[in-house]
């Protein structure tokens, strides 16, 4: 008897979730029809928050968080919720995440993926729920090949990071003898492809495993070939221990790395001696030197925390979302079309926000700026000139 | 194929090798150990390795060295890394017990079948390196640069290096040393009758709990020098550096002869150097691919590796 009682306590339990469920769909569905700001959606922001390459994720979060955080200040009945899909960079962790994004129908737009691996993988389950995405930093430039229709990209590829890395290390660095090395992830092989494009003929080149911790062979290979600058394609922790081994062993040349590299937690892992000198490149302009009150509102958010990479980024194609939804588009399609005839500037990079039909920034748009790490911090060096 | 990379840098690969296959040995030992003994594959042995690595990175941070110190004179040298040392040790030799005690031990006093054990050391494995990881947000930290790499001779072209002698006289004294407790002590006398036969080796007097007991310390033990002499080498770790490091020291004791101490020297001088001949010969990408292929081809022809499997049969 008393079995059966609970048994039907469960049962009544159950429908009245699945009911007080449909109850709230209906609702919220009922709010999408007129042109007034649409409440109580999501915006999801997938990357690394954890792991190795969670330095370059969480300055692109908090990019968002704050953007998101202004939005609800100022629209305290109508707010906008920030989910977030820690992938940890993993490439094999991105696709359950994606589907957990496509699942929650109050998610109507992605920043990210974050990274150019995870990307390929995320990236065709979110076309195919067509929920729209503005990467703020993933590079490979065949990511906007695929013919996704939701796929659009905040910063340049590494068509023009690459290229822009080479003609440093050509012209500024007038190095003769350069050596390459990957980490044989979508991005790492594909911006050293671009770079060797630019600077011809190698010194030699090796690939390493991203997680790989003892580098002695390819440092023995460096070192013999007399190399004065190493380019590296891959992320800050393998940048790391490579470069901390190679200037153990006597190494006194100069690397050079892109975006994945360009984060603070680089010269934790390299210690402030070692990293000294390397250039990171970037196809973003100095976040610390951003427009408008970016600066000041992000370091007030976040514990004093200068800007890292792509934060900027992040703020300002998160506003594009948040205009879109507070224009009334409330559902993935809408705010889809809304992105793809988007045309407004930037407040923090100061970039006219603009994107071709495969999701590309408008070329005219793209910028690639050299950094270096000088006394224990990343800064500014130089933009580098077009072609 | 590149054999002008082999060839030109032949020594120069085979020190670095050595160098990290003496870390191997010391891992493989712990695994050795207890497999002799148990016939049980300590999973869990990786970890035991990770818990040391952070715990001789916090030793110098309480010291107050960072990844930015610049390297100490000698007197606070030897302190720091005779404190890390101290410190990792006992750490992972904790870590290990612990992991008897909590695990295994209870699975032991119930006859469980042979693959409970390996199902709870994989899990141990998991539970350590997502404890880590969490408490840590999966961060990679580096360290102090206690010892900066000079080099002291040269051999045939190739540098060697103060760590890389440092590495390579500390696990040979650390083998030598095991080796003579194995062989000549009282207790090692009792490890290797319980190996040979537990049940009558238990009828004759020896505590079998206490000797299985005293197998995870001197593996932990062996672990935490491996885990020090790591930080002062490559001078970073993670939750899960344990992982990929764990797999090559098992594997480089099975190549040894699982059960046999020396073997599990040979075995980790012999893979760390072939890795080594092969990120040379095919570049870095064929790495472990050729580690493994040397594996399983040695075990087609001797299938209990190179010395056999012996901790049992060693000399009475």
């Amino acid at each position: 008897m008393r079995q059966k009682l609970a048994r039907v306590l469960g049962g009544v339990a159950i429908g009245a979730l699945v009911f007080s469920g449909a109850a709230c769909k209906a609702d919220s569905g009922s709010d999408a029809g007129g042109s007034k700001a649409a409440c109580d959606l999501k915006i999801g922001f997938f990357g690394p928050l954890t792991g190795d390459a969670a330095g370059l994720g969480i300055h692109m979060r908090n990019g968002t968080k704050l953007a998101i955080d202004q939005y609800n200040k100022d629209n305290a009945d109508c707010k906008v919720q920030l989910s977030e899909y820690d992938s940890q960079g993993d490439p094999a962790k991105a696709p359950a995440l994606a589907q957990q994004a496509v699942g929650d129908s109050k998610v109507v737009g992605i920043i990210g993926p974050a990274f150019s691996g995870e990307s390929e993988v995320a990236d065709p389950i979110f076309d195919e729920a067509g929920l729209p995405i503005i990467t703020p930093s993933a590079t490979r430039p065949s990511l906007s090949t695929k013919n996704w229709k939701i796929f659009h990209r905040g910063v340049g590829n590494d068509t023009s990071q690459g290229p822009a890395a080479g003609r440093y290390i050509k012209n500024v660095l007038k190095a003769d003898k350069v050596y390459v090395v990957d980490d044989q992830s979508a991005y790492g092989a594909g911006l050293v492809d671009e770079v060797k494009k630019v600077i011809g003929a190698t010194a030699g080149e090796d690939k390493i495993q991203v997680k790989q911790t003892n580098f002695s062979a390819v440092v023995t290979k460096i070192k013999s070939s007399g190399a004065n600058v190493l380019f590296f394609g891959g992320y800050y922790t393998e940048a790391g221990l490579l470069l901390k081994q190679l200037k153990g062993a006597g190494w006194t040349g100069t690397m050079v790395a892109g975006d994945g590299v360009n984060d603070a937690n680089f010269i934790k892992v390299a210690g402030q001696q070692v990293a000294e000198g390397t250039i990171l490149t970037c196809p973003c302009a100095p976040a610390t030197k951003a427009k408008g009150s970016f600066v000041t509102d992000y370091k007030a958010s976040f514990d004093n925390a200068e800007p890292g990479t792509y934060a900027d980024v992040s703020y300002d194609i998160t506003k594009i979302m948040l205009e879109g939804i507070k224009a009334g588009k409330a559902s993935r399609a809408d705010l889809l079309s809304f992105i793809n005839s988007y045309n407004g500037t930037g407040g923090a990079t100061g970039v006219t926000y603009k994107f071709e039909s495969n999701g590309e920034l408008d070329p005219a748009q793209v910028l690639v700026w050299a950094f270096k790490v000088n006394a224990g911090q990343v800064v500014p060096d130089i933009e580098i000139p077009k072609a | 194929m590149n054999f002008d990379e082999l060839f030109g840098n032949f020594p120069a690969l085979t020190i670095t090798g050595l160098e990290q296959g003496a870390i191997y040995a010391l891992i493989a030992l712990g695994y050795t150990l207890v497999y002799g003994v148990l016939r049980l594959i300590n999973f869990a042995h990786s970890e035991v390795f990770m818990v040391g690595t952070f715990t001789a990175l916090w030793t110098w941070q309480a010291l107050g060295y960072d990844q930015n110190s610049a390297a100490p004179a000698l007197g606070p040298l030897i302190l720091a890394i005779v404190a890390g040392l101290v410190v990792a040790m006992a750490a992972s030799a904790v870590t290990a017990v612990t992991v008897e005690l909590v695990a295994y031990r209870p699975l032991r006093r119930r006859n469980a079948p042979p693959l409970a054990f390996l199902i709870t050391a994989i899990g141990a494995s998991f539970v350590l390196a997502e404890s880590f990881g969490i408490s840590t947000s999966r961060a990679p930290f580096g360290m102090p640069d206690l010892i900066p790499q000079k080099t002291v001779f040269t051999l045939f072209g190739a540098a060697v290096t103060n760590v890389q002698l440092l590495i390579l006289g500390v696990t040979l004294i650390m083998m030598i040393a095991l080796d003579q407790f194995v062989n000549r002590s009282r207790m090692g006398r009792g490890i290797r009758a319980v190996a040979q036969d537990a049940d009558t080796a238990a009828l004759m007097g020896v505590n079998k709990n206490r000797v299985i007991l005293l197998v995870f310390v001197l593996g932990g033990l062996m672990a935490g020098v491996g885990a020090l002499l790591w930080d002062l080498r490559f001078g970073y770790t993670k939750f899960n550096v344990g992982f990929l490091i764990g797999l090559k020291a098992f594997s480089a004791a099975v190549l040894g002869g699982i059960g046999n101490l020396r073997g599990a020297l040979l075995g980790g001088l012999l893979l760390g150097v072939v890795e080594n001949y092969a990120a040379g010969l095919f570049g870095g990408d064929w790495k472990d691919f050729t580690g493994f292929v040397l594996l399983i081809v040695l075990l087609m022809f001797r299938p209990t590796g190179l010395l056999g499997e012996s901790l049992g049969r060693a000399r009475a």
